[in-house]
């Protein structure tokens, strides 16, 4: 958008001022995300600069918050830090056991949904697929519809579905329901919530991908011989595997920042990150939440990155220039 | 002529070629549906099945019905019955039930169905509940001694109304209608709530798509027009609050705007406004405004900068060789061609926005609540039947905005990244 020659003197001083405009909302953008980093590091339990942190003074940074988030929930955090002490850490503290709880409803969640996401994504780019645009409709909904609505509607059901501990149900599933052999309070009951909440992430990078996707090479495959497993896992897969991993990103990540549902359909057994950080800022705002902001910053840095550099690889591999 | 042409075409086998050829496209369907039947029997029962329990609580309650059996069975036999003078006959069989609840326990249940459309009445029912034994006949004039809301027209419309196990009266209070002596009217102005948070709700989401808007078109005009190298590295920016946690976005929010936030001590420090005048930025309408704002903005960008990405710049150009001047142009020749992604972008941050709930709760305060956060109190209260009524509703505009984006948009076009 290179400034014309002919451009008049107002005109120019408007290619300057619009700069400036977006230079603004960049910062309205990113500013308050990084705010949040130096902060963590504040020594006072304060949500405000001091004066040595801004004079840029050692004494004025810490890593207090970081250590709080160590010993919140400790029964015996002023005691000597030893294997015994660590131990203790990793059974008790409360942000590390909602950090367990995140990645393995995250990791189950993101399993579950990029499984079926992508075998369903497979079948929908097929050019005979009937009722195609309600199917994606229905598919896409759980991103469209309000997710307190999803929570209460599992809230009531997840209650009710419940299973007898001696029913073969019981026998195949109980280990991951609650303790009456329900999906509310269970662990399972949030991984499917999450899953489903993930789902129209997966279907729409999947059939993205699949969209670019040379369906003669599948007739290829088959007119050399191969059978359609080998189809799959040699020629379609390798193919659409960025769309995969940035589907299951996506619903990772999705999963990683729900909090609503868990609010409605989780006990006291399944606290997350997020909802540990929600009701830390309802209760009592301490600067130990900023210190989880900023690691969380830091994961979202990484997956970012992640699927820029999967998207640039799919696009190469397409025989996309540019974007 | 030539040979006769056979009357149909067949295969290999003999089989006509029409039947083979529908045969083989049969069967290339139920593979494509067999490859998505998988997904949808989860939908079925995490997705569709909840909603449904949630429609269908919306409409049932069985507390009173199941807990007072004389009564329902009495305004069953006596449907024209008079509310404002009910005979002693319905008297008798409430006292029964009410003695009844006490020993079963059921009186909260009870209770809590009829406070639904009659306010307070689960102490009334409590208080019956424990004299009920000792009252003797006549026990209209018996029950009435106990408390004289027992006479009243409305409680009894009320009961009448909580017999029937389905009901449309959660609908009815959720759309700020009230029970009366003289049958359902609406509710006086100073208790009209929720239609009101309806109407606040739509208009909050409005002011936020047009802020989303002003903000989102000149980042993604920038965007679409840079070098694409210049313009990846930018990207990173819209990118980057999309991939961090809400939870995250909105404590740096709170951060930044509150009393003693790092807004309000930059303000002072420049001498701007004094310690006294620090600004109220959180826990009000402001905070969620521009708390929404912020999250929901590259839902605005990214469908913006695609459509703007694929204009040809040479229209602008020949319109500018045409003699327009810039202004000219941007109104008539490059406006027009955003629309597309101007209604993506709007639509889609206006449906996230009409259902959010979390910013709300957390910057909100009282003023800046929306009806996702009255859902959310009801079902804390244990009114699940009024949640669930007033879920619906939210439900059903939220489908029409839906089904307005499928038809103007697609929802194939739906992109991230």
């Amino acid at each position: 958008m290179a400034l014309p020659t002919y451009a008049t003197p107002l005109e120019r001083i408007w290619y300057y001022a619009f700069r400036v405009i977006c230079a603004l909302i960049f910062l309205f953008l990113i500013a308050p995300i990084l705010v949040v980093i130096p902060l963590s590091f504040n020594v006072e339990p304060y949500f405000t600069f001091t004066e040595k942190m801004l004079t840029l003074d050692p004494e004025g940074y810490s890593l207090r918050w970081y250590d709080a988030l160590l010993t919140f929930g400790h029964p015996n955090a002023e005691a000597p830090r030893d294997a015994q002490w660590w131990s203790t850490v990793w059974e008790r503290a409360t942000w590390v056991q909602a950090a367990k709880n995140s990645f393995w409803v995250g990791i189950w969640a993101t399993i579950l949904a990029t499984t079926l996401g992508t075998i369903a994504a497979l079948g929908l780019s097929r050019p005979e697929m009937p009722y195609r645009r309600l199917i994606m409709a229905l598919l896409i909904s759980p991103m469209i519809v309000p997710i307190i609505i999803i929570a209460v509607g599992m809230s009531f059901f997840f209650a009710k579905a419940c299973v007898a501990p001696d029913s073969a149900m019981g026998l195949l599933f109980g280990w991951a329901l609650s303790e009456k052999g329900c999906l509310a309070n269970s662990h399972l009951g949030v991984i499917m919530a999450h899953a489903v909440l993930g789902i129209p992430f997966v279907i729409i990078t999947v059939t993205a991908t699949l969209s670019g996707f040379d369906q003669s090479l599948i007739r290829a495959a088959q007119s050399l011989g191969a059978n359609p497993r080998t189809t799959f896992f040699k020629v379609i897969m390798p193919l659409i595997l960025p769309g995969v991993i940035s589907g299951a990103l996506f619903a990772f990540v999705t999963s990683f920042d729900e909090v609503v549902a868990v609010l409605f359909i989780a006990g006291p057994d399944q606290q997350t990150i997020p909802r540990q950080m929600f009701n830390g800022i309802r209760e009592a705002i301490s600067p130990a939440i900023l210190a989880v902001a900023t690691i969380l910053v830091v994961i979202s840095v990484a997956l970012l990155t992640t699927v820029e550099l999967l998207r640039r690889r799919s696009d190469r591999l397409r025989g996309v220039t540019g974007r | 002529m030539a040979e006769a042409i056979p009357e149909q075409l067949t295969t290999a086998d003999g089989r006509p070629l029409k039947a083979a050829l529908q045969a083989a496209q049969a069967r290339a369907k139920r593979r494509a549906l067999l490859l998505v039947l998988p997904l949808l029997l989860f939908v079925l029962l995490t997705f569709l099945v909840p909603i449904a329990y949630m429609l269908k609580r919306s409409f049932e309650h069985d507390g009173f019905a199941s807990a007072a059996p004389a009564l329902v069975e009495w305004f069953r036999a006596n449907p024209g019955f008079d509310p404002a003078n009910p005979p002693e006959e319905a008297y008798a069989a409430l006292v029964k039930d009410l003695a009844r609840m006490q020993t079963e326990k059921t009186t909260g249940m009870a209770g809590t169905r009829i406070n639904y459309s009659v306010p307070g009445t689960i102490s009334l029912f409590k208080k019956g509940a424990r004299e009920a034994a000792t009252l003797t006949p006549p026990y209209k004039e018996a029950l009435i001694a106990v408390d004289a809301d027992w006479a009243k027209p409305a409680l009894w419309r009320g009961m009448e109304s909580a017999s029937h196990v389905y009901t449309t009266e959660f609908y009815k209070v959720a759309s700020d209608m009230k029970l009366t002596d003289d049958g359902w009217s609406r509710a006086p102005e100073r208790d009209r709530i929720y239609l009101y948070l309806f109407g606040k709700t739509f208009l909050i989401s409005a002011i936020i798509t047009v802020l989303c808007l002003l903000l989102a078109f000149p980042v993604a005009h920038l965007l679409a027009t840079l070098p694409m190298a210049k313009s990846s590295l930018l990207m990173i920016l819209v990118l980057l609050p999309f991939w961090t946690s809400l939870l995250v976005r909105t404590t740096s929010w709170i951060v930044l705007l509150q009393e003693q936030g790092v807004v309000n001590s930059l303000l002072v420090g420049s001498g701007l406004i004094d310690t006294d005048g620090r600004l109220q930025m959180m826990y009000n309408m402001t905070g969620t405004i521009v708390a929404m704002t912020h999250v929901l903005l590259p839902f605005m960008i990214l469908p913006l900068y695609s459509v703007m990405r694929v204009i040809p710049p040479s229209y602008a150009r020949a319109a500018r060789s045409l003699g327009a001047t810039s202004w000219t142009t941007f109104r008539r020749i490059y406006l027009p061609q955003t629309l597309p992604g101007i209604a993506a972008g709007s639509l889609l941050v206006f449906i996230l926005a009409v259902g959010y709930y979390i910013t709300p709760a957390l910057v909100g305060g009282a003023d800046g609540q929306l009806i996702s956060n009255l859902i959310s109190f009801h079902m804390s209260k244990s009114n699940w039947s009024l949640a669930a009524a007033i879920a619906a509703m939210l439900l059903a505009s939220i489908l029409l905005l839906y089904w307005l984006y499928d038809r103007l948009i697609g929802i194939d076009r739906l992109k991230f990244g």
